[in-house]
């Protein structure tokens, strides 16, 4: 009796086992017959994408904007706003060092840390220097990332896949940039209106600026570029002929934290 | 063998029952980081790492301290502390538990934390930080578990639990070597990116390690029949003496190289923890609280006559092991964090939840240590009775 049911369960076990490896043999095989992905013919492409912020046609207004416009495209939580009590009851404080952010205006010491000056020229004081992830060549946040959420793209932008991140933050201690925000909280009490073109996030993720790849991969230019009335400009580093390697050529441009070896993505001219 | 933990005084009961209490409570308050994210922390934007990271780290290197008494027991037959190696071994497997329990609690999203091994990337150090302390935490619940069963039933342990032990020592340094170079290896942060960072860990580890064995042969001493003998204890407090020596001298290396450089990016951090940073002062007592500790500990142990003193050295040991606490905990992540990659300064000081799911961690960890103990004296008892 024991020797027949033990026989019966090895029996079904071995047709589970054969099952279980001719699933996914199944899948692929069928895989050729469903709808195919066709490339977007707009799509906009580059070997290496790179940003160039001219800081002289940047004002505070303008830094304002390009600062809103990205946050509320991808859905990024605003703590100052007010949150829907009857949706929402309940919240716990805010936290504003919790915050979270894409791209914004800082003083010029503080963007350039390594460049301070006593003597620097009195209007770089007061110029907005746009800071955003760099889009780094060598980046430390991809090398520090223990699940590869965070990932370089074949095009040079750094990405990453909320969906994998653990929220362990070990990218945000490799950033040198501060380029990175956690989500200490579920955000999205704090969305005023949710762009459905781009997914929010939930609490205990990191996030960053993603270049816009949702926006180029329509053929579309990035939301910073559109709302900078010029002084963004974003194109391919590797192309001789592109407008960004156009505007290195003509005007002398810095980097932040260049010593380092990371090699940014965004030039600065001053 | 397990059945002895089940066997016990009042006194006993009423220990693990506080302790039971304690990690209901933390679990309470820890529910509550789970459901609702780490904004219950004191973290921020700028500091994102605290408490919780702070004592793993601290605790990675008690852990490896327990090679401490392996190293002269298993290779150069040092018979003295045949009693307490196994102490050693059992404190590095609480400690090693109480750190993966430290990093479980800081996850944003600990219910994705196999992604780890799912998606194994050579190339981050947390990689092979998981590699060595799952390895550390096994070698030494085998080796300790057969070393003891072997002493209870009164004959060698397996041959195969040697090869075992010697592999053990690697994985000691090891596991604290990775952790330092968690931070080490990161290159917007002036004042992890040094080379002595792993081997000033590893000082202050052989420090902090030793120095709590000490004091928990003293507990032991007074708490159960076992005597882990007197002069095991004083050649622990010299190995702790001359680590913490060690870890004076390389911050004190350290000190020079960032000072006499005088780079802005190095210094700042270092600046700000001993004498303020544009007027945020928050570390200053703290760190020179932790240095009087650790120098105070140093002289108390270089004579001999305040280290043979047996009312002494517990106070001496206590010191050491806070000094070294603060040093490690606090102001690795302090120091690093403050002032941040954009030279802002935000302090960061923990939240009385963040506490209080940290006293779980540890109570958790003093679980695990004290059912070990308890059946590591009680055989060691039997056999002798």
């Amino acid at each position: 009796m024991m020797k027949k049911s033990r026989r019966s369960f090895l029996k079904v076990a071995g047709i589970a086992a054969i099952g279980m490896g001719a699933a996914p043999a199944m899948n692929f095989a069928s895989s050729g017959s469903g709808p195919v992905k066709a490339p977007n013919p707009e799509a906009l492409h580059a070997h290496r994408w790179g940003m160039v912020i001219n800081t002289n046609k940047l004002t505070d207004d303008v830094a304002e904007a390009i600062s809103q416009v990205c946050h509320a495209s991808h859905n990024v939580p605003d703590f100052d706003h007010e949150v829907d009590e009857k949706k929402y009851p309940g919240l716990r404080p805010v936290n504003p060092k919790q915050e979270i952010k894409w791209i914004w205006a800082e003083e010029f010491h503080y963007a350039f840390p390594d460049k301070e000056d006593e003597f620097l020229a009195e209007r770089f004081h007061h110029l907005p220097f746009m800071v955003t992830c760099n889009h780094c060549k060598n980046a430390p946040c991809v090398q520090a990332c223990p699940t590869q959420a965070t990932f370089k793209r074949e095009d040079g932008i750094v990405i990453m896949d909320f969906h994998r991140c653990i929220g362990c933050r070990f990218c945000m201690a490799a950033c040198p940039y501060g380029s990175r925000s956690f989500n200490f909280r579920d955000p999205r009490p704090f969305i005023a209106e949710t762009d459905p073109d781009f997914p929010t996030r939930s609490k205990g993720v990191v996030e960053k600026c993603n270049l816009c790849a949702e926006r180029l991969a329509k053929g579309k230019q990035p939301h910073c570029v559109e709302a900078s009335e010029g002084a963004i400009v974003v194109g391919d580093l590797e192309d001789p002929e592109s407008e960004v390697r156009a505007l290195l050529a003509e005007h002398y441009t810095i980097r932040r934290k260049q010593a380092l070896g990371t090699e940014p993505s965004v030039y600065y001219i001053v | 063998m397990l059945e002895i933990a089940i066997k016990g005084s009042k006194n006993y009961w009423l220990w693990i029952v506080l302790l039971l209490a304690i990690m209901g409570a933390a679990g309470i308050a820890y529910i509550d980081q789970f459901m609702n994210g780490l904004v219950i922390s004191g973290m921020s934007r700028d500091v994102t790492w605290g408490f919780y990271i702070a004592n793993f780290t601290f605790l990675v290197g008690v852990a490896a301290g327990g090679v401490m008494v392996v190293i002269p027991y298993y290779l150069h037959d040092y018979e003295k502390f045949h009693r307490i190696t196994i102490l050693g071994e059992f404190l590095a497997v609480a400690c090693l538990i109480m750190c993966l329990l430290f990093i479980v609690v800081d996850l944003g999203q600990p219910t994705r934390m196999l992604n780890v091994l799912l998606y194994p990337t050579p190339h981050s150090m947390l990689f092979y930080d998981m590699i060595v302390l799952n390895g550390y935490l096994f070698l030494n619940i085998v080796v300790g578990w057969k070393v003891l069963e072997a002493e209870r039933n009164q004959v060698e342990p397996a041959a195969w639990v040697k090869p075992l032990v010697y592999l053990s020592i690697p994985f000691a340094i090891g596991i604290h070597t990775v952790t330092a170079y968690l931070y080490c290896g990161l290159p917007g942060r002036g004042f992890w990116l040094t080379a002595i960072l792993a081997p000033r860990f590893l000082a202050s580890a052989f420090a902090a390690g030793p120095a709590f064995l000490i004091i928990l042969c003293y507990i032991i001493r007074k708490f159960t029949k076992f005597d882990p003998g007197w002069e095991a204890m004083q050649t622990l407090s010299k190995i702790v003496c001359y680590a913490v020596i060690a870890n004076i001298f390389f911050f004190l290396c350290e000190v020079f190289v960032v000072a006499y450089s005088g780079i802005p990016g190095h210094a700042s951090h270092l600046k700000y923890l001993f004498f303020g940073y544009h007027g945020y002062d928050m570390m200053v007592p703290w760190m020179w609280s932790s240095f009087i500790l650790m120098g105070l500990g140093a002289i108390f142990l270089v004579i001999p006559k305040f280290r043979n003193n047996y009312t002494l050295l517990p106070v001496t040991c206590a010191m050491i092991f806070i000094g070294a606490w603060i040093d490690k905990a606090l102001g690795m992540i302090a120091g690093g964090f403050v002032p941040s990659p954009l030279h802002h300064v935000t302090e960061y000081a923990p939240t009385n939840q963040e506490i209080l799911i940290s006293i779980g961690v540890y109570a958790t960890g003093f679980f695990v240590l004290t059912i070990l103990y308890k059946l590591a004296t009680t055989v060691k008892e039997e056999v002798r009775g």
